[in-house]
């Protein structure tokens, strides 16, 4: 017997996304998937980022690696609540593994929830996870070319971060250039020029995040009184 | 590229309407994938191979048609067709390109008793 199915692949896991999604927005948790090539400073940043909002929000925080639990033992004190998936080799999150991290997380008592995805600037960003926004970090090094050579992250993405401003002098990273490539691919996405290590910057990308986790409260409290 | 979970998406898939069906073993699944996936058809056997073991899909033959990739200069307009790692337009050098085709993957139909 021959069973036609036509059916998307890709639609499978954005279909489970979409569960992911329902169950973060009735809890009122702004939900961040965190993409970059490998060692752009994803970490880095949410370790500064989360210690200085500890004593305002309630973290949680759901590592994405390849294999260790290196990351999620960095970032283990700064967190509310952390689960670490190895994908084993896989190069991308997708929405099943995220909803079973859901399931082990206190989402009653929990403020924001952040992917840190798997170190790739490609996969992640064709697999939805049920996030609120996708953010993409750039770092300095890499070149400012690569928004322009990898469009299809920095097209989704809400904000894009452009993390380690203090090694600009040293390198021949065009910023302006860059930032006015971003803005031709993706007119909306904020633009956020930030040194994890210095702090340079991150005053406006905690800002943004705080803006964000508000509004999301906002919207699921209205939506409850209705 | 992401060849296993894309497989497992797949099995879940087909297993599923196997069961729904009464389909108690499965011998053949047809698969179209479009080139600017970039997924290499021969992980994508070899994915389907190391993941269907145990399932009703065990020894089924997997028939992969890769769909051909155009893309569309939006500089220029241009249109090519895709090759791997290519990222400018051949004519004026531009960086944005749309694709026109070769975005499918799609479980196209399955064979079995
Ligand atoms: N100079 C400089 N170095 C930084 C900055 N942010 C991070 N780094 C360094 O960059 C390296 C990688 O940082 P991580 O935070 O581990 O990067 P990551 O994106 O989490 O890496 P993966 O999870 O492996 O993909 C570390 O050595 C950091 O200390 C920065 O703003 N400036
Ligand atoms: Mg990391
Ligand atoms: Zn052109």
């Amino acid at each position: 017997m021959k069973v036609i199915l036509a059916r998307d692949l890709l639609g499978v896991n954005t279909v489970k996304g979409e569960n992911n999604r329902e169950i973060l927005e009735k809890k009122g948790l702004l939900t961040l998937n965190i993409i970059s090539s490998p060692g752009a400073g994803k970490t880095t940043l949410l370790e500064v980022t989360m210690k200085s909002l500890k004593n305002k929000y309630n973290f949680g925080v759901i590592e994405g690696d390849l294999y260790t639990s290196r990351d999620a033992l960095r970032l283990e004190e700064h967190s509310h609540a952390i689960v670490q998936i190895n994908t084993c080799g896989m190069c991308h999150l997708n929405a099943d593994m995220v909803a079973r991290a859901l399931k082990d997380m206190p989402l009653d008592s929990l403020d924001v929830i952040i992917i840190e995805n798997v170190g790739n600037l490609v996969c992640p960003a064709a697999f939805y996870l049920g996030e609120t926004f996708k953010v993409a970090v750039l770092s300095v090094p890499e070149g400012s070319d690569k928004p322009a050579k990898y469009p299809e992250l920095f097209k989704e993405a809400r904000a894009v971060i452009i993390n380690k401003s203090d090694l600009l002098p040293y390198t021949d990273f065009d910023l302006p250039g860059c930032v006015k490539e971003l803005r031709q691919i993706n007119p909306r996405a904020e633009i956020l020029v930030v040194s994890a290590r210095t702090g340079e910057g991150m005053d406006q990308w905690i800002g943004w995040l705080e803006v964000n986790v508000q509004q999301i409260k906002q919207l699921s409290t209205k939506e409850c009184l209705q | 590229m992401h060849e296993f979970s894309l497989v497992s998406d797949l099995l879940e898939t087909v297993m599923k309407s196997a069961e729904e069906n009464g389909i108690k073993s499965v011998s053949k699944v047809k698969l179209t994938v479009g080139e600017c996936h970039g997924a290499l058809p021969e992980a994508l056997s070899f994915a389907f191979m190391a993941l269907s073991g145990d399932t009703v899909c065990s020894g089924a033959e997997l028939d992969i048609d890769i769909k051909s990739g155009l893309l569309l200069c939006t500089a220029c307009g241009h249109s090519f067709s895709y090759e791997i790692l290519q990222t400018m337009c051949p004519e004026c050098g531009s960086v944005y390109l749309d694709i026109i085709s070769g975005r499918e993957l799609r479980v196209d139909y399955y064979e079995g008793e």
